[in-house]
């Protein structure tokens, strides 16, 4: 438990810094993420010591978002200005993200098979 | 009383309550738009307002919460290696299918606003909404936009798209677990992802990897897409 716990927050401290240092667009985290995968690759990190607490962290990933979601009470007015145009390319952009990203890729690995 | 209900125990113990109700009544019914992390949002919206709590009191507490996603995503590091197999024999593949996603979220979403009327400043403060929250905002912020209006556009983004998501593809026919994770991560972000992992590992691996890849790309051609778009519809 301890041992998984140490190992993800060090590769979020790695991402962070990298991030930081390198003042690249993308947040510590998914830095961390790929520093994760990397050392698990590397044999740094055996599966078994990380497994049971990322396991843990990601069954519950949903909840994590309920705060920023709340925080939705803020922008009330500032979506309002432009609600009908926000709201319908919001819905169809993301149809047609899901469409074109799962109807391409299940196209090509049968076409590869 | 005024005092328990602005402590960010109140706030923790709340969204912990209401999620674990969310979640049986999820459970009981199963219907896409009963989704846990919208019912949650909703109910609490509705306490705070009610309870006439300031959201930064709510938030105060909040923030303990919404600060495991670090960890969370870093997490997403285990099942992303335990299918580096998939990955590396369809790579192309999944590259081709999340360069595409990508161009078509960003080109449609800032596209349609642009079209139903809305200004340029929202038309930028749109366009990276598949991507995860840092990452959007940044790109917002250095194209002038409104990182603030993003952050809101994201999570309303992620919430449609955990929603929506699995209905849309059953829909349209998309069967394949590596195709419905990329989808929902390519869509929706971490939202996207923490729906996807209900449906198994792969479907959570792929997810988990589309949001990495997703967010790269989204930062990348942004810029660009933009330049072209506005150039287009300003002719």
């Amino acid at each position: 438990m301890i041992a998984g716990f140490s190992i993800i927050f060090i590769c979020l401290l790695i991402g962070e810094g990298v991030a930081h240092l390198l003042r690249l667009p993308m947040p510590g985290n998914v830095i961390g993420m790929v520093t994760l995968t990397a050392a698990l690759m590397l044999g740094i990190v055996r599966v078994e010591q990380v497994k049971p607490v990322a396991d843990g962290l990601l069954k519950h990933l949903a909840l994590l978002f309920v705060p920023p979601g709340v925080g939705l009470l803020l922008y009330g007015d500032l979506l309002k200005t432009a609600w009908l145009s926000i709201g319908v390319s919001l819905v169809v952009s993301t149809i047609i993200v899901l469409g074109v990203t799962g109807w391409l890729q299940q196209y090509l690995e049968r076409r590869h098979d | 009383m005024t005092e328990l209900l602005t402590s960010p125990t109140f706030a923790i113990a709340s969204t912990l309550l209401v999620y674990w109700l969310a979640q049986k009544v999820y459970a009981r019914w199963s219907l896409p738009f009963l989704n846990p992390v919208l019912i949650t949002i909703l109910a609490l919206m509705g306490m705070i307002q009610g309870l006439q709590i300031p959201y930064e009191r709510y938030a105060a507490g909040g923030q303990y919460i919404s600060f495991w996603l670090g960890p969370a995503v870093v997490a997403l590091g285990v099942p992303l290696y335990q299918h580096l197999d998939t990955i590396k024999r369809q790579g192309v593949a999944i590259s081709i299918a999340l360069l595409a996603g990508s161009i078509a979220g960003i080109v449609s979403a800032a596209g349609l606003a642009g079209l139903l009327g809305a200004s340029d400043i929202i038309m930028i403060s749109i366009a990276p909404k598949s991507a995860t929250t840092p990452i959007a905002m940044g790109i917002v912020e250095k194209l002038n936009g409104i990182p603030s209006l993003t952050a809101a556009i994201v999570v309303i983004t992620g919430v449609l798209g955990a929603v929506i998501g699995p209905t849309v593809l059953r829909w349209l026919g998309v069967i394949s677990p590596t195709a419905f994770g990329l989808a929902m991560g390519a869509a929706a972000h971490g939202l996207g992802t923490s729906r996807a992992l209900e449906e198994g590992e792969i479907q959570g691996a792929m997810s988990g990897l589309a949001l990495c890849v997703n967010g790269i790309m989204t930062a990348a051609l942004t810029p660009v897409l933009l330049k072209i778009l506005l150039v287009f519809l300003h002719r």
